[in-house]
């Protein structure tokens, strides 16, 4: 496998050229990262290209990168795009950095592969990444009327707002959370080796 | 001349043929539809925000209730996504075990998809057989994890515990005579292998029954027949996996093509459909559950043969026995921070991706060496299925709205959750 990932991280190197602004093998797969400007032209290009032929997204979503505690990223929010080649049997990811924390936007991909249309939703619904030329930019899975993009990291576990009958108004309310977040386990980052699986 | 015009009609959410919470706005031209535009989200629980909250293996009981009927094949992707990370070596026995369940599943899977199908589109009795055939697998899964169907069985590193020697037993009660107890508890005389092979023996004769019910019969072919046709191109490009996209001819199977745990060392075969509609997928799925019987057999055999650890001995990752942690201090110590802190999964990102009854089931991970994922994506097979109701839907009748739902075996918890 990694044989194949290695040929075709040359490949890739060869027709992107400058627009691939990294590749990196890990754990057994490949990662590509382009900028914003290029991304829907190396999207038509690892669909279209003889030697590439990703017919397939598999998966699409959002990241928020503003509280990584490992290596930097580029930016804030990212999509990382899945694409799985069925003709060749591999698959690639896809990662692009949006270039404006305060309002990220991204090119939508629905047109090279029309798989994205909701994941894309998705990724908007969720964490607030606008595609600006997507057919469909609803909110997919928040309730009707939902404010904020909850898979934000600034955005509580619990939300901002719960929902309840009111038995004198005769319908449903929104109110202010009245439970309090509670954390049982901290969440700790140990120094390099701690978790090593090698030092058990 | 009377007024025509288009109406827009909501199907669900509550609706007996949703399969759960889908609320359908359905735009139409007399019966034919112009337009369907699912609204999904109403059973979203995210998950995946709460994993960000738990520590690794607190959240594998969460993947049980993604997709509540294949329980054991969201949790398999999960800990494969973690194990690639931490680059762990699983017991061969376990890996065995795995697969066996995971077969196990796609039977479960399938017989409910098989049977609600057909009860939707007006064959009331198929759900009646498949559901008597899911209660003997369920017990399988209930002796082996204790829970019927939200087992959280597998874990990182392996599985929680070795298959038990002994099948649990029906007793005597205000509705069960001794007479029925003693029939009931036949087959669990030995132990759950015994009881599974009894099983794999008896299954093939079940499927042929459902066969004879479906496969030739006047009215499910007129209801199955020619609807909801994907061409091979389209499967692709709307993102299909699984039955979805063997229905349409093409031949994809990742315990083929990308094989993980033991699917290499196993024998059997994939079946794939030629014309693309609901009716070849409803084969393909009968064929799956023949194989799958073919796979649960070899495991069946391997697994009495060869018996070996269940779990990784890497206490980083699995905790040490009982046994042992009492007598030794060091596993105790193992055993406090493991159940406490949880374990550490070194920085990176992995998708980690099974072919689980419905399609491709992913996880995606990414870990920035905390206790905790720093960001979990469940790709879920249903919400790519879902997403093409527009296209497939488009031009037929509102019957065949229910067929077609039917034939992409939705289920709520994976595709919102």
């Amino acid at each position: 496998m990694s044989e194949k990932l290695e040929r075709l991280s040359q490949v890739l190197a060869e027709k992107l050229g400058e627009r691939a602004k990294s590749l990196v093998l890990a754990s057994g797969e490949l990662t590509l990262l382009v900028s914003a400007r290029d991304y829907s032209s190396v999207a038509l290009l690892l669909r279209d290209d003889p030697d590439l032929r990703f017919e397939q997204l598999v998966d699409l979503t959002g990241l928020d990168y503003s509280s990584y505690a490992g290596q930097e990223q580029p930016g804030r929010f990212a999509v990382a795009v899945h694409l799985l080649s069925v003709s060749k049997n591999v698959r690639l990811r896809l990662r692009v950095f949006a270039d404006d924390e305060s309002f990220p936007m991204l090119d939508s991909v629905c047109d090279v592969w029309p798989s994205a249309n909701w994941f894309e939703r998705e990724a908007f619904d969720l964490f607030g990444i606008v595609f600006p030329n997507h057919p469909d930019l609803r909110r997919i899975l928040t309730d009707y009327g939902f404010v904020g993009y909850p898979f934000r990291k600034d955005f509580p576990v619990s939300g901002y707002v719960e929902m309840r009958y009111d038995q004198e108004l005769g319908r449903v309310v929104y109110q202010p959370v009245s439970i309090e977040p509670r954390e049982n386990t901290p969440r700790i980052v140990r120094d390099e080796n701690y978790g090593n699986v090698g030092n058990g | 001349m009377a007024e025509i015009r288009n109406y827009t009609i909501n199907f669900g959410p509550q609706h007996p043929s949703a399969h759960g919470v889908l609320r359908l706005v359905l735009e139409l031209d007399g019966e034919v539809v112009e337009r369907a535009d699912p609204h999904i989200g109403l059973l979203h629980r995210g998950t995946e925000k709460l994993a960000e909250t738990r520590t690794w293996v607190q959240s594998v009981p969460y993947m049980d209730r993604l997709d509540y009927v294949s329980m054991m094949c969201n949790e398999h992707a999960y800990c494969m996504s973690i194990e690639r990370l931490l680059g762990l070596e699983v017991p061969l026995r376990a890996q065995y075990i795995r697969v066996l369940f995971d077969e196990i599943t796609r039977v479960l899977n399938h017989l409910l998809a098989v049977g609600t199908h057909a009860l939707d589109i007006g064959a009331m009795t198929m759900v009646l057989y498949t559901f008597r055939e899911r209660e003997d697998l369920m017990d399988a899964y209930e002796a082996v994890s204790g829970a019927r169907m939200h087992a959280a069985y597998y874990r990182p590193g392996g599985v929680y515990r070795d298959l038990p020697d002994r099948m649990p037993q029906y007793e005597v009660s205000k509705w069960k005579s001794a007479k029925t107890v003693k029939e009931l508890n036949e087959n669990r005389q030995g132990s759950l292998l015994d009881f599974l092979e009894d099983f794999t023996q008896r299954f093939p004769k079940y499927v042929d029954e459902y066969e004879t019910l479906l496969t030739d019969n006047r009215i499910w072919k007129q209801r199955t027949v020619g609807i909801g046709v994907v061409t091979p191109e389209k499967a692709l490009a709307l993102g299909f996996s699984g039955v979805m996209l063997r229905g349409s001819g093409i031949e994809w199977d990742l315990r083929k093509k990308q094989p993980y745990e033991v699917y290499d060392q196993v024998d059997f075969d994939v079946p794939v459909g030629v014309e693309g509609d609901c009716y070849d997928r409803y084969l393909c799925r009968i064929e799956e559950m023949r194989q799958s019987n073919r796979i649960m057999k070899q495991c069946i055999d391997w697994l009495r043969k060869n018996p070996g650890p269940v779990i990784s001995s890497n206490h980083k990752v699995a905790p040490p026995s009982r046994e042992r942690m009492k007598g030794n201090m060091e596993e105790l110590i193992h055993h406090f921070k493991l159940f406490t802190e949880g374990m550490h999964v070194p920085p990176g990102e992995v998708y980690a991706a099974v072919e689980h009854p419905k399609g491709e089931f992913g996880v995606y991970a990414v870990s920035d060496g905390a206790n905790k994922p720093y960001r979990l994506k469940l790709r879920s097979p249903g919400f790519a299925h879902l997403s093409a109701m527009d296209e497939m839907s488009r031009g037929h009748m509102i019957a065949d709205v229910v067929a077609i739902i039917g034939t992409m075996d939705i289920v709520f918890g994976d595709v919102d959750r």
